[in-house]
C-alpha cells in the first residue's frame, strides 16, 4: 500500500537505503515489506527477532544486510549446549607473558546473528539479552563496550518445535520488532528457484553505505517530527490494547516508545520529515505482536488482533 | 512593590500605552480648555518623540516642575482643585506626564489603572449612545494594553485584541446583573460636584428682546412627548412654561408670590401623555397647556405653571394628561389684574397713544385684540435678527425697525393690551415640536422655544393670543423652520429638508429615544418593577446587594465549569479534512474512521481515478499541516480542498 505522495523529502537523502532494500529485495524474492521493516528496526536503534521455520532465509536477510551496511558481522548458532562464555568471550592464561589475555567472543560485532535462539538455555539466552540492553560485556569483572553500531538479529523457530526454551516476555521486550517471513509466494518461489543459491549470492553484495555513517543516520530517525495528532494516534492505540478484551495485558510504555521511534524510522524511510498514522499502522503489528498475550489462545496476539485493533481507532 | 513591578519596560508595550491614553483621554477635548488641551498634547507629543527617538526621560525635577505647573494652571483656571471640571483636567495632564515617566513596568500599569478610571470620568458629561460605544472601544484597547504588558513580546497585536476582545465579552453577563440589580440610588449619579450640572441650555425665567431667538438657534432637545392616542394639531402644542407679569421696560418677569389658585374648567376630554423631560436646572416641567392631571410632587401654581421642588438635573419622565379647551380662573383675584395692568411710567409714549385710541374708538376687548393682530399681520418681519431697541424698545419696535421674533410680539402685544386697560400678560414655553414617525414620540428643541400672550376677558377667563400667528401664520401651524426665510441662523440639523437625511435624523433620534426610555431610564421605580414581576416585591437594598453577590458567585462558578469541562477545540485542519471527506462521500466513496489519509488516497484512485491527483494534493496538504512541523498555513489545504469541487 505504498503511496509516492509528494510531501517534503527532508535533507539527507535516503537514497543508499534505497538501494539497500532494493537489493536486499533480490535475493530475499517478494519479502520487501518485511526487509524494509528490518532496516527500519536497526535505523530505530533496535534489535530485530525473526521467528520463522528453518530455510525460510532468515540467516540469508542478516547476511545481506551486514553486507550491504559494511557491519562486520558475526553468527552465533545457539544450542541448548551453549554457555554465556561462548558468547561474550573467555580469559586465558599466556604462559610465555605470564598473563591473562581476554579472547572476545562472537559477541564483538556490529551486526550479531544469534540463530535460534530459543534452542539455547535460559541462562545463556539472558547473557545475549543483556548484552544486547547494555551495549556492554562484563566478563570477570571487567566491563567491555560493544562495538557501536550493534544490531542483533535474533532468529527463532516457532515455540511449539520440540526442543525449544520460549524466550520469557520480559525478554522479548528487548526486540524492537519480531518479524515473520513466511513462505514466499508463487512467483517470489519461481524466481528463486530459478536463480540458484541465494547464500552465494549474498556474499557477491557490495557495502553500500559505511557503518560510522549509520549513527548520524540514527540520530536523524529519531529527531523526525511526531505532532500533537500523532502522539494522540499513539496514546489511543496503547490505551486501546489495555482495555481490549483480546488481549491479557496492554502495551507497557516502553513498548510504546518503541512503536513510535520505529514509525520514525518507517517515515524516514519514506523520505518523509515527519511521523504520519501510516508509518504507526505499518509498524504496529511488528512491534506489538510479541508484547502481546492474545486473550484466546494463550499464545502472542495474531496479525488478525492487531488488524482489528487498528480498526477500533478513528484517526486523529 | 513586587519584583516584577520593578522590570524594566518592554520597549515594544509602549506605543500600547500611548494609545490607550490617547483613546481615554481623548472625548475630553470637547469641552475642556483649549489650553489644557494643548498642554496634554505636547506633553504626550514630546513622550512620543522621546521614546522613538530612545532618547532619555526627564528627570524628577523637571517632572515636579511640570506637576506644579499644571496644577496651578488648574487651579488658575477653576479656582479649585476639585470637582468635576478640575478633577478631570488634573487627571487628564496627569495621564499625560506619566507617559514621560515610563521606566518600569509600574508605570505602564499606573497608566493601565488611570486609564480606566478616566473611563469613567466621561461618563459624568455624556451618556449618549456614542459616548458608550467609544468608551467600549477604549474599554477594550486599555484591557488588551495590559494583556500586552504582562504577556511580553511572544504576544502579538491580533492575539493581543483578540483575548482582550473575549475578556470584554465574558464581561458581559456581569455588566447586566450588575445594571439591573445594582440597588439604583434615585437623585443625581453617585451625587455628582455641584459644578455637574453647570451650562444646560434651556428656557429662562425671564424674558427680554434677544432671549427667545437665542434659544432658538440650538438644536438641543428640550423634551419628547408621547402621546397615547393620536397627536393633537401642531396649532394646539402650547407647552407652558413661566409666566411673566412683571415688566420694568425692557425685561419681563414673572410675578414674584405664588399666592392664589388656578380654576379649570374643561371643555374637552383629556389627553394623557408621557413627557421625558431633559435635565434644564430648572424647576418647571414644560406641561401641555392646559394642564388637568399631574404626578405627584408636581404643583401647578395661580398662573397655570407646573412645577416641582427641585431643579430637573437628570432625564426625567412624567405622566400627564391636558385639556386643550379650557376656561381659566374667570373670577380671577382682582389684585393680579390690577398687577396684569401696570406699566412702567414715561416710556413707550407712542404705543400707548395708539391703544389709547384704539379704546377710545371701539370699547370692546375682542376688537381691541383684533386691532392689535392687523396692526402684526401688516408690514412686520419674523426673524431671528433683530435690530437691537432702546430704552423705547416697544415703540421702536413697533414704529420704526418692525422685525422681531416672538418675544418682541408677545412683549409689545401685551404692553398694547395694558396700555388700553385689558389685564394681558407675557407666557414663554415651547410651541409645536417635530412628531417621529419612526417611534412617534414628538420631539421638542430649543429651537421650538417661544413666548404668546394670555389676556383676562370678563366671562372667559384667561385667554390664549399668540401675536406671532399675525405675523407668521406658518411658525404655529408647521413649525419655526418654515416660517423663517432662508438664511436664519436655525441649526442645520432642523433645517435638512432631503427626505434621506431627514429619516436618518428620525432614526437617529429614535435609536437615541430608546436608549434614553429603556437604559437610561432604568431608574429605582423600573428596578422595583422588574424585581416585583420577578417575585421580589418589597425589596431594600440589602435584598438586592446579596442577591447580586448569588448570581454573581453563581455566574464565576459556571464560566469556570465551562472553563474547565468545555470540549477541546476541533483542530481547523481537521475540520477541512472532515470537509474533503463530506465531499468524497458524495460522491459514494465511503472511509472508515480508521483509514489514514494515505488510505483514504488509495481509495480515491481506485473508485474515482479521475479524482485522484487533485485528492492526492489534499492529502498532501493535510498530512502537512496537521502532522508537519510548525506549520499553521491553512491556505494551500483550504486551495486543494476547493479544486476538489
Amino acid at each position: 500500500m505504498m503511496l509516492k505522495s509528494k510531501i517534503s523529502v527532508h535533507s539527507g537523502s535516503p537514497q543508499p537505503f534505497d538501494q539497500i532494500l532494493q537489493q536486499a529485495g533480490q535475493i530475499i524474492f517478494g519479502k520487501s515489506t518485511e526487509i524494509r521493516l528490518a532496516v527500519a528496526c536497526l535505523l530505530a536503534n533496535g534489535h530485530l527477532l525473526i521467528e520463522d521455520l528453518p530455510g525460510m532465509g532468515k540467516t540469508t536477510l542478516a547476511h545481506a544486510l551486514a553486507r550491504l551496511l559494511g557491519m562486520e558481522f558475526s553468527r552465533i548458532q545457539f544450542t541448548s549446549d551453549l554457555l554465556p562464555a561462548d558468547i561474550t568471550g573467555v580469559s586465558i592464561f599466556e604462559r610465555d607473558r605470564s598473563e591473562f589475555r581476554f579472547l572476545p567472543g562472537p559477541i564483538f560485532a556490529q551486526l550479531v546473528l544469534a540463530d535460534e535462539i530459543n534452542r539455547a538455555t535460559p541462562k545463556t539466552q539472558s547473557a545475549l539479552l543483556e548484552a544486547m540492553e547494555e551495549g556492554q560485556v562484563t566478563v570477570e569483572g571487567i566491563t567491555r563496550p560493544l562495538p557501536r553500531p550493534f544490531f542483533v538479529i535474533a532468529t527463532q523457530n516457532p515455540a511449539h518445535q520440540i526442543g525449544t526454551f520460549p524466550l520469557p516476555e520480559s525478554q522479548l521486550d528487548r526486540f524492537l520488532m519480531r518479524i515473520a517471513l513466511g513462505y514466499p509466494d508463487r512467483t517470489a518461489e519461481r524466481e528463486l528457484l530459478a536463480s540458484g543459491g541465494r547464500r552465494s549470492r549474498a556474499d557477491e553484495l557490495h557495502r553500500l553505505i559505511s557503518p560510522e555513517a549509520l549513527p548520524a543516520i540514527q540520530q536523524e530517525v529519531a529527531a523526525i517530527h511526531a505532532a500533537a495528532p500523532l502522539i494522540d494516534y499513539v496514546q489511543a492505540l496503547l490505551d486501546a490494547t489495555r482495555h481490549n478484551p483480546a488481549f491479557q495485558h496492554g502495551l507497557s510504555p516502553r513498548a510504546g516508545l518503541a512503536l513510535l521511534s520505529a514509525a520514525r524510522a518507517w517515515a524516514w524511510l519514506d523520505g518523509r520529515e515527519m511521523v504520519i498514522p501510516d508509518d504507526v499502522q505499518a509498524v504496529l503489528p511488528a512491534v506489538a505482536c510479541h508484547r502481546l498475550k492474545a486473550a484466546r489462545t494463550a499464545g502472542n496476539a495474531q496479525i488478525e488482533d492487531i488488524t482489528q485493533l487498528i480498526h477500533s481507532i478513528a484517526i486523529p | 512593590m513586587s519584583t516584577s513591578a520593578r522590570q524594566a519596560l518592554d520597549r515594544q508595550a509602549t506605543p500600547w500605552l500611548f494609545a490607550s491614553a490617547l483613546v481615554t483621554t481623548a472625548p475630553h477635548i470637547l469641552h475642556q480648555a483649549y489650553w489644557l488641551n494643548a498642554l496634554a498634547g505636547l506633553l504626550m507629543l514630546r513622550a512620543f518623540h522621546l521614546w522613538r527617538n530612545d532618547e532619555r526621560l526627564p528627570g524628577r525635577w523637571v517632572l515636579a516642575l511640570l506637576v506644579l505647573v499644571g496644577c496651578s494652571g488648574i487651579f488658575m483656571e477653576f479656582r479649585t482643585l476639585l470637582g468635576r471640571d478640575a478633577g478631570v483636567a488634573m487627571l487628564v495632564v496627569f495621564m499625560a506626564m506619566k507617559l514621560l515617566e515610563l521606566k518600569s513596568k509600574r508605570d505602564a500599569v499606573v497608566v493601565v489603572v488611570l486609564g480606566y478610571f478616566l473611563l469613567l470620568t466621561h461618563y459624568l458629561y455624556s451618556q449618549s449612545i456614542p459616548t458608550g460605544a467609544w468608551l467600549l472601544f477604549a474599554l477594550w484597547l486599555v484591557t488588551a494594553t495590559l494583556i500586552r504588558l504582562h504577556g511580553g513580546p511572544a504576544c502579538t497585536s491580533s492575539v493581543t485584541l483578540r483575548y482582550a476582545a473575549i475578556l470584554c465579552l465574558q464581561a458581559i453577563p456581569f455588566m447586566l446583573v450588575l445594571y439591573l440589580l445594582f440597588p439604583r440610588i434615585s437623585g443625581p449619579l453617585w451625587g455628582l460636584p455641584s459644578d455637574a450640572h453647570a451650562g444646560m441650555t434651556g428656557l429662562s425665567d425671564t424674558m427680554s428682546p434677544g432671549s427667545i431667538s437665542r434659544l432658538a438657534q440650538s438644536a438641543d432637545i428640550a423634551f419628547r412627548s408621547h402621546f397615547t392616542e393620536a397627536v393633537p394639531p401642531k396649532h394646539k402644542l402650547y407647552w407652558r412654561g413661566p409666566v411673566m407679569e412683571d415688566f420694568d421696560g425692557m425685561v419681563w418677569r414673572p410675578h414674584d408670590s405664588r399666592s392664589g389658585v388656578a380654576t379649570l374648567e374643561n371643555l374637552s376630554p383629556p389627553i394623557h401623555y408621557e413627557m421625558t423631560l431633559e435635565p434644564n436646572n430648572q424647576r418647571w416641567i414644560l406641561a401641555l397647556d392646559a394642564p388637568v392631571q399631574l404626578p405627584e410632587n408636581v404643583s401647578l401654581d395661580a398662573t397655570l405653571m407646573a412645577t416641582q421642588r427641585q431643579p430637573i438635573t437628570e432625564r426625567r419622565r412624567f405622566q400627564l394628561a391636558a385639556s386643550l379647551d379650557y376656561r381659566f380662573n374667570r373670577n380671577e383675584d382682582p389684585r393680579t389684574l390690577r398687577r396684569n395692568l401696570a406699566l412702567p411710567q414715561g416710556i413707550n409714549p407712542q404705543s400707548r397713544a395708539l391703544a389709547q385710541r384704539w379704546r377710545s374708538i371701539e370699547n370692546r376687548p375682542e376688537s381691541i385684540i383684533g386691532q392689535a393682530q392687523a396692526l402684526f399681520a401688516t408690514e412686520f418681519t419674523y426673524t431671528l435678527h433683530p435690530p437691537l431697541l432702546g430704552e423705547n424698545s416697544i415703540d421702536e419696535f413697533l414704529f420704526q425697525t418692525r422685525r422681531g421674533f416672538c418675544e418682541h410680539y408677545a412683549g409689545a402685544f401685551v404692553f398694547l393690551m395694558r396700555a388700553a386697560g385689558i389685564p394681558a400678560r407675557v407666557v414663554s414655553g415651547y410651541q409645536g415640536g417635530e412628531l417621529n414617525p419612526l417611534d412617534d414620540y414628538l420631539v421638542v428643541r430649543q429651537s421650538d422655544a417661544h413666548a404668546w400672550a394670555e389676556v383676562w376677558l370678563e366671562g372667559q377667563g384667561w385667554v390664549r393670543v399668540d401675536p406671532t400667528a399675525s405675523v407668521s401664520p406658518t411658525r404655529v401651524e408647521t413649525g419655526i423652520v418654515d416660517a423663517l426665510p432662508f438664511g436664519e441662523p436655525l441649526p442645520a440639523i432642523v433645517q435638512w429638508r432631503a427626505s434621506w437625511l431627514r429619516t436618518l435624523r428620525y432614526r437617529w433620534e429614535a435609536l437615541n429615544n430608546a436608549w434614553n426610555q429603556h437604559i437610561l431610564g432604568y431608574d429605582p421605580q423600573r428596578q422595583r418593577e422588574l424585581l416585583s414581576r420577578l417575585g421580589l416585591p418589597e425589596t431594600d437594598w440589602r435584598s438586592l446587594a446579596t442577591l447580586l453577590g448569588i448570581i454573581c458567585t453563581l455566574l464565576v462558578a459556571a464560566m469556570a465549569a465551562w472553563t474547565l469541562h468545555r470540549p477541546p477545540p476541533i483542530d481547523p485542519a481537521l475540520r477541512l479534512w472532515q470537509k474533503a471527506l463530506g465531499q468524497l462521500a458524495r460522491r459514494q466513496v465511503d472511509c472508515a474512521a480508521w483509514e489514514t489519509p494515505m488510505a483514504v488516497a488509495q481509495r480515491v484512485r481506485e473508485q474515482c481515478p479521475e479524482l485522484a491527483e487533485t485528492f492526492q494534493n489534499v492529502v498532501d496538504a493535510y498530512l502537512q499541516v496537521r502532522y508537519g512541523k510548525s506549520n499553521d498555513n491553512l491556505k494551500p489545504l483550504r486551495e486543494a480542498i476547493a479544486r476538489l469541487r
